[in-house]
């Protein structure tokens, strides 16, 4: 009781003391407050560099403004949307981008899990092999795009002498990037031997949470490598490669530096991703209010599939 | 003999160091924006009588000509004072004019006595003229320029082509005056093994990003009856662009790519001309005059191995493609005084004729129609020749999105084999009255 009464006569105490003047300020701050002044200035970044920028060019997406010609905005009304949706051009365009992003997603996935899976297992050089299918990643798209110019070139580029070493074919009797048929094809691949590699990582993450006691366990219950495959590796790498799918459907939806340099959208428009359509008519053609509505529409696309998928990618997990 | 050599080094820089603080002290800088090409480098050279006369420093901005446009019409836009003197390209004159982007030169041309008469009419309505074919001037003719064609005067002399030429054609191997001819000469080329290497007809623009592909298509169409629109009413487009006669022309440009280009090339342009021509790769060669003088004197394939001839006839006639640039004053410049003593000084005669023969192409026609200039090079009798048949792309404010417009419809064509000819300018002729309707013309 003692003790008791000494305590609080001693907090009482402690609380009564009159604070510095300068810690007064602060004491008389809410944790409200305090948790405000801290998010602020993120808050305000976040607002000027992304959220004002986005309301910006939904403005002007109902707009005819030109930003390299001095003229008022002009209220267009939803004319753009209608010029973008009823556009055939744009709409082959859009299947473009849809064979680029399926064919780039099932090929990095495939190998991507298939490189996880040997990376997986523990041989000699393991480390040198995991760093050399990694490079391609680690590189900037501009170098591998000029880099993959230069070795798909009919005269000197040693691609089609590859293939024609292999097919009897003369070297500069095809052309990978010239060809309607195989340019679709040569993005495809090059984006694919850029990006599985990261493809591969997510894999490899995945493959190295299962716990070794399920293999152990599937073993005793001999279960075949093939059936361990389908019954405990997929399952449990599933929530990582829809991951994968993911970023990588995302990336490839956007993508821009590495094809314009590879092909610049041709021939003709046959490697045309949207991205590159909306680049020339924002910065080539400098119909700006146009460009905002294509933004706005692929903005909406991209975050409402990506929305779509996250929900499934949690229900997935919670299996 | 490297102390000397470095000494020497330190002396020269520090003269090229004290020059331009001195006129700069004196704020007498004029900056010229141009793109980075040979020519460019003998305005260099030629400026240095301007800055020694005058004693004006001269500062330059060469951007590639990839970035050209994009880069100097955001500048002009952006009403920067970067350049105060700008070589820009004939279709700029349109928006420059509308937007106030240049001064207008018609006081100062008169107060100056500069009188356009002295320059050849074609350069005047390209590079000077907004609205085209009235007398108000936004720019002195500067840069004379025009497509035109190289070919292997070895090869085309070789005794066992020719007899082979002679035997399928029925007539002499030469340089061809017709497209049916360019055709043919390109057809008989593709594929030889000349020099112990596989060589194709002919070289042409298929450029798709910025306006190659339209550069090079309309050197067949129009002379085959392609006009922009009817002349009797602006704007008017139907059956003109898209006549039967443009279509066939379209079509004869395609066959010309499907025969006789080296594969790979369907997104190239004047480098990758030069480069193929250079190898050894092409038989002929489209390209713009601005480059001939560098290929005359090359050492593998200048001299006598090299001839020039100019842009062949169609049924309807023989035009070519124009290009080069004017000389403008920008408004937004901090020295326009100093500006217009510049071009007062560059439109000199004894100043253009040095011009010529430092490297660059005089639009002036006494320095042109000489008979010194026509025997001065090689290329100079076609070049005359041509800079009187050209024909201009649109020069409208809006003249982007119309390039770009037709280098998408004329690609899919001709390197994609989308559609047909007829379609393709069916399909152009509805951009195109998309353009001029935003831009508050009547295309109807």
């Amino acid at each position: 009781m003692t003790g008791m009464d000494t305590t609080t006569t001693f907090a009482d105490r402690a609380s009564k003391r009159a604070p510095p003047r300068s810690a007064r300020r602060v004491v008389g701050l809410s944790d409200r407050a305090v948790v405000w002044l801290f998010i602020a200035p993120t808050m305000l970044l976040l607002l000027a560099i992304n959220i004002f920028p986005l309301i910006w060019a939904i403005r002007l997406s109902f707009t005819g403004f030109m930003a390299n010609l001095p003229r008022p905005l002009g209220f267009v009304g939803i004319a753009n949307y209608v010029d973008i949706l009823t556009d055939e051009d744009l709409w082959t365009n859009f299947q473009v981008t849809a064979h680029f992003v399926f064919w780039t997603i099932a090929l990095q996935v495939l190998i991507g899990l298939a490189l996880a899976l040997l990376i997986n297992q523990k041989f000699r050089g393991h480390s040198f092999w995991t760093t050399v299918i990694l490079l391609p990643m680690m590189l900037s798209p501009a170098v591998v795009g000029n880099f993959w110019t230069l070795l798909l070139q009919p005269q000197i580029g040693p691609f089609n002498y590859f293939i024609g070493f292999f097919t009897g074919a003369p070297a500069s009797s095809f052309t990978m990037i010239g060809s309607v048929k195989l340019a679709p094809w040569t993005i495809v691949m090059v984006n694919t031997w850029m990006w599985t590699p990261y493809v591969m990582l997510i894999c490899l993450a995945g493959l190295r949470s299962i716990p070794e006691f399920i293999y152990e366990a599937a073993e005793v219950d001999r279960a075949s490598p093939w059936r361990q495959f389908w019954s405990i590796t997929l399952p449990m790498v599933t929530p990582f490669l829809m991951l994968a799918v993911l970023f990588q459907a995302i990336q490839s939806f956007e993508m821009f530096d590495l094809v314009n340099l590879l092909t610049s959208g041709g021939p003709g428009s046959t490697t045309e991703l949207v991205s590159i359509t909306l680049k020339r008519a924002a910065f080539e053609k400098w119909e700006t209010g146009y460009a905002s509505a294509l933004a706005v529409i692929l903005f909406v696309t991209v975050f409402g599939a990506a929305n779509i998928y996250v929900r499934v990618l949690n229900k997935v997990k919670q299996q | 003999m490297l102390k000397s050599f470095s000494i020497a080094g330190i002396v020269t820089a520090g003269f090229v160091a004290a020059a331009p603080i001195s006129a700069q002290a004196e704020g007498k800088t004029l900056t010229m924006c141009w793109a980075a090409w040979d020519p460019a480098n003998a305005l260099v050279e030629l400026d240095k009588d301007f800055t020694k006369q005058t004693g004006i420093a001269m500062k330059y901005e060469f951007v590639p000509w990839t970035s050209y446009a994009d880069h100097f019409i955001n500048l002009l836009n952006s009403r920067s004072a970067e350049c105060d003197l700008i070589i820009g390209d004939s279709q700029w004159i349109g928006g420059a004019a509308e937007n106030k982007w240049y001064v207008k030169l018609n006081d100062f041309f008169d107060k100056n006595h500069i009188s356009m008469e002295s320059f050849l009419p074609a350069t005047v309505v390209g590079y000077a003229e907004w609205p085209k074919n009235t007398p108000n001037y936004w720019g002195l003719p500067a840069m004379a320029d025009a497509v035109g064609w190289t070919y292997r005067k070895d090869w085309f002399a070789k005794p066992d082509l020719r007899a082979e030429f002679k035997a399928k054609y029925k007539r002499e191997l030469e340089p061809p005056k017709t497209w049916d001819e360019l055709l043919e000469v390109s057809k008989f080329f593709s594929g030889k093994l000349i020099d112990g290497k596989k060589v194709y007809g002919s070289y042409i623009f298929t450029e798709r990003g910025s306006e190659g592909i339209t550069m090079g298509v309309t050197n067949a169409m129009y002379n085959y009856g392609f006009e922009y629109m009817d002349p009797k009413k602006p704007y008017h487009m139907d059956g003109f662009v898209n006549s039967p006669g443009a279509a066939k022309g379209m079509d004869v440009y395609k066959a010309l790519f499907d025969c006789c280009q080296p594969p790979g090339l369907t997104n190239a342009y004047m480098q990758e001309g030069l480069d193929a021509f250079k190898s050894g790769e092409v038989a002929m060669q489209m390209n713009w005059y601005a480059f001939f003088p560098g290929l005359a004197k090359d050492p593998k394939v200048g001299g006598d191995k090299i001839g020039f001839f100019k842009n062949p006839a169609g049924p309807t006639g023989q035009f070519t493609q124009l290009g080069g640039q004017g000389l403008s004053v920008v408004a937004a410049s901090k020295d326009i005084e100093d500006s217009l003593a510049y071009v007062k000084w560059f439109a000199q005669p004894a100043v253009q004729q040095k011009w010529t023969d430092l490297g660059g192409a005089s639009a002036s026609k006494a320095v042109l129609e000489s008979d010194a200039y026509k025997k001065s090079a090689p290329y100079a009798p076609s070049f005359v020749d041509s800079m009187a048949m050209v024909k201009d792309f649109w020069a409208e404010p809006l003249y982007v999105p119309l390039l770009l417009d037709m280098q998408n419809r004329v690609h899919d064509y001709v390197v994609a084999n989308k559609g047909t000819s007829q379609q393709a300018l069916d399909a152009l002729v509805k951009d195109w009255k998309r353009v001029f309707t935003q831009e508050g013309k009547d295309p109807s």
